[in-house]
C-alpha cells in the first residue's frame, strides 16, 4: 500500500510565463473530485423536475390525464402545454428562426418529444409520478427517411406553421458557380460520383444537460444555474421568451462536464424549469438523464450528400455536390444567419479547384432537433468528409496514390490569401509540408510495403489519409450573426495595484483549459505571471458579452479580445512609464513585463510597479485616468483556417470484419500555440471521437421512428481499447490577421479523423474485395456487407 | 429503512427507501458531491467508487448493500493535504479537461495500482475501459497511471 | 438518472435463511447478487419486483475449487475471480477466455456467475461456456438439492429451472483427461455484448475426439447448443475440414435475431467462423500446441 507524497512544486524556471508547457490551473479542484457540476449544486427549498416524454415519432395528442400525478404526496405540479399556453410560452423560437414546441400540445413530432413537467419534492418521486400521467395518442405515419420527406404522400410534420406545405425546413442555398463547374466537368479527363451519408450521431458530453431555475419574486431576479456554451445568448433568448428584464436575469455555468456544441441549444427542459420556478417561487431544478440526453438533445451531422469531383492532367479541378440536411422535427440548428448551411461550403476544402458547385436544402423528419454540434465548426465536419472522401473516390479511380492526387492539387503557399471558388478567403497555409511531415512521422512508404506483404498473405491492412482545411472562429460582423446578435467577444482586463490582474472573457469554457490558457495570453502580453492572472468566466453578471464556446471560437475570438486588451494596458502602461522613467513614450521599449529605456535598461518600469502608480496619487500623464484596466468587444476581421494531414492505419480481420485502428498519425497546424500540452489534449479527444463515429456511433431509428440508440449500450462509445496511442506533430503557420497568430483547434481533429479512418477501411477492401464506398459507422456487420459486395446506406 | 455506510472512514447513517441507489446515497452526504453520474445503463464509469479496495459502479449498488462495506470516494485521495499520485499524475500529465469522468478514472487508477504497482499500457487501458472520457482520448490517462506507478513510495522505503 | 420503482428489501444471512426468504415472499421477490443484470432492468423499470433478497453476505457460496474429479464453483464467485483462477485456467482456459471480453473490468469485480446463468439472456457468454464443457448446476430449495443439467437448467429466454423458493448454489463441470477449452467472441467495441460467441470444449483420445461439447451466445432466443454438430464431430480426427463443417452446422442450427448488432446472415456467418476458431483453439491447448 504506497503512501502519498508531498505536492511536487514545479521548478519556478521551468514555468513559462506566457505562452508554453504549462499545467493547469483548473486542475486543483477537478483532481480533488472539488468541482461543481450542475447537479452538485443544492439550493435551499429546492425541488425536482422530470419530463414526461413521447413514446411516439409521430402521433396527435387525444389527451392528456395528470389527475393520478397530482395525487402524488410529493408532486407539487404538473405541468403541461395549456398551462404554458396562459404564460406565452408554449413554443419558443430557435436559434434558426423556427418555432420550437417547449410542451406539445397538438401533436408529437419525434420520439422523446417533450410533453408534460412534473415536479417534486424529490428526484425519485419525480420519476415515480411520469408513469402516472396517462397520455391518449393516436399514431401517425412517422418521416424517417430524409430522402422520403419531400415525397409527395410523405405525412406534413409542421402543420403547426402557417403556409407550410411540405416538410422543407430550408430552402435550397447554393454556393460556387454552376456554369463555371459544368464547364470544367465537360473538360475532365477523369469523373467520380458518390452517393456518401454523414449518419446521425451525438456529441454525448460524459455530464448531461440541466438547469436549476430560481426566480425569487420579491426582487423579480432570475437565478439560473446551467451548463451552458453560450450563456449571454441564452440570458437574451429568455428576456424575449419570457418577458423578463434582462439584466434582471443571471447565468451562472460554473463546471460544465462536456460541451462538444451539445450544450448550445434552449431546450425545452430549461424553459418548464423556469417557468415553474416563475409560478412556484421556488428553485426548481432538472437534469435529464442519458437516454433523455440521446433521444431529444441537439445531435449532430444527418447529412445526405451526392457528390461529383472530377480531375484534368492529375489534378483535381471540379466539384459539384447536392446535400440534404436532415434537420429533425423543429429547425433549431445554430449557425450565422446569413449560412443556413453553416459553412458546409467550405467543401472545395484545400484543393485549388476550377471551379465548385454546392447545393444543400434542409428538411423536416420525426426526429429529434439539432444538427450542429459535436464539434462540427458548423457543418465542416460534413463538409470535409465528403471532400476527402471523394479525393479518395478519385485517386483510387485514377489509379494514383491518394497522398499524391493532393499534393498535385493543394493550393501552394505562394497562393495565400487564396480565395476559394465557393467565397472563403483563406489565410495562410503551407500545406504540402505539413503532409510531408504526416508522411515521415508515419512511415508512409514503409506502411505501404507493409500493407503489399499482408496483402499478399491474406491479411487486411488499409492506410487512409485526409487532409483539410477549416474555418473557425465566427466571426466577422459584416458577415455573421446569429439570431441578430454580433458574433464578437469580449474581455474585460483589470491590473490591480498589487500587479495582479483579472481577465473576464465571454468564452465559456466546457473543459478546454481557458483558466491556463487566458492567463498564459495576458502573461506573453504583459508579463504578469499566470497564477497571478484570475480568468472570470461563465457568470454573464461578471463578463462581457459573447456568443460563447462552440465553432472553436475561443482563441480566434475571445483570445483575439484578451490579446487586444492586453496590449491596450500596455499602451497606458507605456504612458505612465513614461512619467515615472520622465521619458518620452517613443524612447522606451518594452520586454515581457516592463518598459524600459532604449539604450537603458537598468532605466526601466516593471509592471506591478506601474499598477501601483497607476493607482496612487502620484503624477499622471495629463489628462490620464487613474487605474490600470481596459475594455474591449473584439470583432475578428476573417475566420482563421486551421488545417492538417492525418494518416489511419487499420487492420481488418478478413473473417469476421472488425476493424482496429492500429495507428493514427496527426499533424495539425493551428498557427501559434498557446499552451501545446492542451492543444495536444484537445486532438486526442477528438481523434477519439472520430474513431467512435467512423466505426461504432451513431443515432439510428426504425421504420416506426422509434430511436434505436438511446442508451450507452446501444450509443457506442470508444474507452480505452479502441483508441491507439496517438501519433500527433506539428507544423505552424501562423494566422496573419489574429493577434497571436494563432488559429484554434479544438474542431480539427473531429473534423479531420473520420474521413482518414473510413478511407483507410476502404483502402484495406478495394483491391481484395472491390469496395470503392463505405458509409459510417464502419460496424464490423457493416465492412461484412461491403466485403460481400452489399453495402448499405445507414438507415 | 436506516442505513449506516463507512465512507472514507466515517460512519454515514441516514433514513432512505431501499431503492436509494449508492451513488445518490454519497452524493447526498456533504462535500461528497466529487462522485458522478453519467448514463442509464453501467457503462459510463464516471460513478466509481472503491468498495473493499475493488473498483466499483456506484449506480449499480443500491445503498443498502453497502452497508458493512468500506466505501472510498475521491475525496479520500488527497490527506492531509498531501496528494495521491494518482491525483498528481493526472496533473503532471493533463489527462483531465472537463474532469467529469476523473473522480472515476481516478479510483480506478488507485485500485489498479493497489494491486498491480507496475501495469503495463496494455493492463492500463483494460483496466480504465469500464470507463468514458469524452475528451482527453485517454493517451494522457495512460501516461498518467504510468507516471503514478513510477512515483508510488512505498512505506517500507519511507517518503 | 433513471431509478427503480419501490421495493422492500432484506439481507440474507445464511444460505437456509435466504431459501426460506423466497419462499415465503413467493414470485413478488427476485434475488440480487452482484445486481449489474438486475439493477440496470430496475432503472429502467423493465423489472419490478417488489422485494430483493440481498444474497452477498453468503461468503461460503463464493469458491473455486477441485472436488471428487471435478471443478466446483459457488454461485456467488464473481467474474474477476473466475478470470484469476488458475486452478480453473488450467482445466477449463474457456473461462479466462470468457471473462476477458465479458462486460467491463470494473463490472466483473460485483457480477457472478449465478447471476449470469440465471438471468438466462442469449448474450450470457457463461451461459455457453458452461453448456461446453457439461457443466451441472445444483439448485437447492426447501427440500433439498437437485443437479440439474446446462440443457434442463435453460428452460427458455430469460427463464431457468431455478422455482420460487430456489436458489442456485454450485456449478460443477466433471474433469476428463485430454480435454481443453475455447471461447471466441466478436463485438462491437469492448465490453459489449456479443454480436456471436462460440465456446468449444474438446477431449481428445487416442487421436480422436471422445467428446466435444459446442455452445453459441447471442445467436438465438437462448443458448444454442449445437447437438448436431458434436456428433458430426464425436469419434473422429480432429482436422481442420473437420472444424470447417462444424462451422457449417453452426451456420445453419442458430436463429439469430437481427438488432443494432448485426443482420442475421452475418451473425449466422460469424457462428460458423467462431466455432471453427473456437474448436481449433481447444484442440491446440488439448494437444499442448497451442503456442
Amino acid at each position: 500500500m504506497a503512501t502519498t507524497i508531498e505536492n511536487l512544486p514545479s521548478e519556478k524556471s521551468e514555468r513559462p510565463i506566457g505562452f508554453g508547457r504549462l499545467k493547469r490551473k483548473e486542475d486543483a479542484r477537478f483532481i480533488r473530485g472539488k468541482g461543481t457540476y450542475l447537479d452538485d449544486i443544492r439550493l435551499p427549498g429546492m425541488v425536482y423536475g422530470a419530463m414526461l416524454r413521447s413514446p411516439y415519432a409521430h402521433a396527435r395528442i387525444v389527451s392528456i390525464d395528470t389527475s393520478r400525478a397530482l395525487a402524488h404526496p410529493n408532486v407539487a405540479a404538473v405541468i403541461t402545454a395549456k398551462d404554458l399556453e396562459t404564460l406565452g410560452l408554449a413554443w419558443m423560437p430557435t436559434i434558426s428562426y423556427d418555432t420550437q414546441a417547449v410542451l406539445a400540445g397538438d401533436k408529437v413530432r419525434f420520439q422523446g418529444q417533450e410533453v408534460a413537467f412534473v415536479i417534486a419534492t424529490d428526484e425519485y418521486s419525480a420519476n415515480d409520478a411520469l408513469e402516472l400521467i396517462d397520455v391518449e395518442y393516436e399514431p401517425l405515419q412517422a418521416v424517417v427517411n430524409a430522402r422520403k420527406a419531400l415525397d409527395a404522400d410523405a405525412p406534413l410534420i409542421r402543420d403547426d406553421k402557417t403556409g407550410q406545405r411540405d416538410n422543407l425546413a430550408s430552402p435550397t442555398w447554393e454556393a460556387g458557380d454552376e456554369e463555371a463547374t459544368n464547364k470544367a466537368f465537360a473538360e475532365a479527363d477523369t469523373v467520380v460520383v458518390r452517393d456518401i451519408i454523414y449518419p446521425r450521431c451525438h456529441p454525448a458530453p460524459l455530464e448531461t444537460c440541466g438547469m436549476i431555475a430560481d426566480f425569487n419574486p420579491e426582487t423579480g431576479q432570475l437565478d439560473i444555474y446551467n451548463g451552458n456554451q453560450a450563456p449571454h445568448a441564452h440570458r437574451t433568448v429568455y428576456a424575449h421568451v419570457a418577458g423578463l428584464a434582462e439584466h434582471m436575469i443571471r447565468i451562472q455555468c460554473q463546471d460544465i462536464g462536456g460541451g462538444f456544441g451539445n450544450k448550445v441549444p434552449v431546450y425545452p427542459g430549461y424553459v418548464c424549469a423556469i417557468a415553474g420556478s416563475i409560478v412556484a417561487g421556488v428553485p426548481v431544478k432538472w437534469v435529464e438523464n442519458r437516454s433523455e440526453n440521446l433521444m431529444s438533445t441537439g445531435f449532430a451531422r444527418d447529412y445526405v450528400m451526392h457528390a461529383e469531383m472530377c480531375s484534368k492532367d492529375g489534378k483535381i479541378t471540379g466539384l459539384r455536390v447536392d446535400a440534404i440536411a436532415d434537420h429533425g422535427a423543429f429547425d433549431s440548428t445554430a449557425q450565422p444567419t446569413k449560412f443556413p448551411a453553416g459553412f458546409f461550403h467550405i467543401v472545395c476544402g484545400s484543393y485549388d479547384l476550377e471551379a465548385a458547385h454546392v447545393k444543400v436544402k434542409a428538411v423536416y423528419s420525426n426526429k429529434a432537433p439539432g444538427g450542429v454540434a459535436y464539434r462540427c465548426s458548423f457543418r465542416v465536419t460534413e463538409a470535409v468528409y465528403l471532400v476527402e472522401r471523394m479525393v479518395d473516390a478519385l485517386a483510387m479511380e485514377m489509379k494514383v496514390d491518394p497522398i499524391e492526387l493532393r499534393m498535385q492539387s493543394f493550393i501552394a503557399p505562394e497562393q495565400f490569401p487564396y480565395e476559394t471558388t465557393t467565397g472563403w478567403t483563406y489565410d495562410s497555409g503551407n500545406y504540402a509540408e505539413t503532409m510531408r511531415v504526416a508522411m515521415e512521422l508515419a512511415g508512409y512508404g514503409d506502411l505501404r510495403r507493409e500493407q503489399a506483404e499482408k496483402r499478399a498473405r491474406g491479411e487486411l491492412m488499409g492506410i487512409g489519409v485526409s487532409f483539410f482545411t477549416e474555418g473557425v472562429g465566427a466571426g466577422p460582423r459584416k458577415h455573421m450573426d446569429i439570431l441578430g446578435l454580433a458574433m464578437n467577444d469580449g474581455a474585460d482586463l483589470r491590473v490591480h495595484p498589487s500587479g495582479k490582474a483579472v481577465v473576464s472573457i465571454s468564452a465559456q469554457t466546457q473543459g478546454q483549459g481557458h483558466e491556463t490558457t487566458f492567463a498564459q495570453i495576458v502573461a506573453e502580453e504583459l508579463g504578469i505571471p499566470p497564477e497571478d492572472v484570475e480568468v472570470r468566466h461563465g457568470d454573464t453578471d461578471r463578463s462581457p458579452y459573447g456568443l460563447g464556446t462552440y465553432g472553436s471560437r475561443s482563441t480566434p475570438v475571445s483570445g483575439g479580445a484578451v490579446a487586444v486588451v492586453s496590449r491596450k494596458v500596455r499602451d497606458k502602461a507605456r504612458l505612465i512609464a513614461a512619467t515615472m522613467l520622465e521619458a518620452s513614450p517613443d524612447d522606451l521599449a518594452w520586454e515581457k513585463g516592463r518598459w524600459y529605456v532604449k539604450g537603458d535598461p537598468e532605466k526601466r518600469a516593471l509592471i506591478e510597479d506601474i499598477a501601483a502608480r497607476a493607482y496612487s496619487g502620484e503624477e499622471l500623464p495629463a489628462g490620464m485616468e487613474g487605474g490600470l484596466d481596459a475594455q474591449v468587444i473584439y470583432d475578428p476581421p476573417n475566420l482563421t483556417y486551421p488545417y492538417g494531414a492525418y494518416i489511419a492505419v487499420v487492420d481488418i480481420d478478413p473473417d469476421t470484419a472488425h476493424v482496429t485502428v492500429r495507428r493514427f498519425v496527426a499533424v495539425d497546424d493551428c498557427g501559434v500555440r498557446i499552451n501545446p500540452m492542451i492543444v495536444d489534449g484537445q486532438i486526442h479527444g477528438g481523434l477519439a471521437e472520430g474513431i467512435g463515429i467512423a466505426l461504432m456511433e451513431v443515432i439510428s431509428f426504425d421504420e416506426e421512428g422509434n430511436c434505436l440508440n438511446s442508451s450507452f449500450m446501444d450509443y457506442l462509445i470508444p474507452t480505452a481499447l479502441e483508441c491507439p496511442d496517438f501519433e500527433l506533430g506539428e507544423t505552424v503557420t501562423p494566422c496573419p490577421h489574429h493577434p497571436l497568430g494563432a488559429k484554434g483547434v479544438g474542431e480539427s481533429p473531429n473534423v479531420g479523423s473520420p474521413p482518414a479512418i473510413v478511407n483507410a477501411v476502404i483502402d484495406a477492401l478495394h483491391e481484395t474485395h472491390g469496395v470503392d464506398h463505405l458509409d459510417m459507422p464502419c460496424t464490423p456487420a457493416r465492412v461484412w456487407a461491403a466485403m460481400q459486395g452489399r453495402p448499405e446506406p445507414p438507415q | 429503512m436506516n442505513v449506516s455506510i463507512s465512507i472514507n472512514g466515517d460512519q454515514v447513517s441516514r433514513e432512505i427507501e431501499p431503492r436509494q441507489l449508492l451513488v445518490h446515497f454519497i452524493r447526498e452526504t456533504p462535500e461528497l458531491t466529487g462522485t458522478h453520474w453519467g448514463c442509464d445503463t453501467s457503462n459510463c464509469g464516471a460513478c466509481v467508487v472503491l468498495m473493499d479496495g475493488k473498483a466499483v459502479k456506484s449506480c449499480t449498488i443500491l445503498a443498502a448493500m453497502a452497508e458493512g462495506h468500506e466505501i472510498r470516494t475521491v475525496e479520500s485521495l488527497e490527506v492531509d493535504g498531501r496528494l495521491d499520485p494518482v491525483q498528481q499524475g493526472f496533473h503532471e500529465h493533463h489527462a483531465l479537461q472537463c474532469g467529469f469522468c476523473t473522480p472515476g478514472m481516478q479510483m480506478t487508477a488507485r485500485a489498479l495500482l493497489d494491486e498491480n504497482p507496475n501495469p503495463t499500457e496494455e493492463e492500463i487501458r483494460i483496466a480504465i475501459s469500464g470507463g468514458i472520457c469524452r475528451c482527453t482520448g485517454y493517451k494522457n490517462i495512460v501516461a498518467a497511471i504510468r507516471w503514478a506507478a513510477e512515483h508510488e513510495v512505498t512505506a517500507t522505503q519511507g517518503v | 438518472m433513471k431509478t427503480p420503482a419501490p421495493f422492500e428489501y432484506e439481507r440474507a444471512a445464511s444460505l437456509d435463511g435466504a431459501i426460506a426468504t423466497l419462499q415465503r415472499l413467493g414470485p413478488d421477490a427476485r434475488v440480487i447478487a452482484g445486481g449489474h443484470s438486475l439493477l440496470p432492468m430496475m432503472k429502467l423499470r423493465l423489472a419490478q419486483p417488489k422485494h430483493l433478497v440481498d444474497i452477498n453476505d453468503l461468503d461460503e457460496l463464493s469458491y473455486i475449487r477441485r472436488e471428487n474429479g471435478e471443478i466446483r464453483i459457488g454461485a456467488l464467485t464473481r467474474h474477476v475471480d473466475l478470470l484469476r483462477s488458475n486452478l480453473l485456467a488450467e482445466h477449463f482456459p474457456v473461462f479466462r477466455d470468457a471473462e476477458e471480453v465479458i462486460a467491463d473490468p470494473v463490472v466483473r469485480n460485483r457480477g457472478t456467475i449465478g447471476g449470469s446463468l440465471c438471468q438466462a439472456d442469449a448474450a450470457e457468454d457463461l451461459s455457453a461456456v458452461c453448456s461446453a464443457v457439461k457443466a451441472k448446476v445444483v439448485i437447492r430449495g426447501a427440500n433439498g438439492e437437485r443437479v440439474v443439467s446446462m440443457e434442463d437448467f435453460h428452460v427458455g429466454p430469460y427463464t431457468t429451472a431455478v422455482g420460487d423458493g430456489e436458489l442456485l448454489t454450485e456449478i460443477r463441470i466433471p474433469i476428463r483427461p485430454g480435454g481443453s477449452s475455447a471461447h471466441e467472441k466478436v463485438e462491437r467495441r469492448a465490453g459489449d455484448w456479443a454480436i456471436a460467441a462460440a465456446s468449444a470444449a474438446v477431449w481428445i483420445e487416442d487421436g480422436a475426439i471422445a467428446d466435444v461439447g459446442i455452445a453459441l451466445s447471442s445467436v438465438g432466443l437462448t443458448t444454442i447448443h449445437l447437438t448436431r454438430a458434436e456428433e458430426l464431430l464425436r469419434g473422429k480426427g480432429p482436422t481442420r475440414e473437420l472444424f470447417a463443417e462444424a462451422g457449417a452446422i453452426a451456420t445453419e442450427d442458430c436463429s439469430p435475431m437481427p438488432d443494432g448488432r448485426g443482420p442475421v446472415d452475418y451473425k449466422r456467418h460469424l457462428a460458423g467462423v467462431l466455432t471453427t476458431r473456437a474448436l481449433s483453439r481447444a484442440r491446440a491447448r488439448a494437444l499442448n500446441q497451442e503456442a
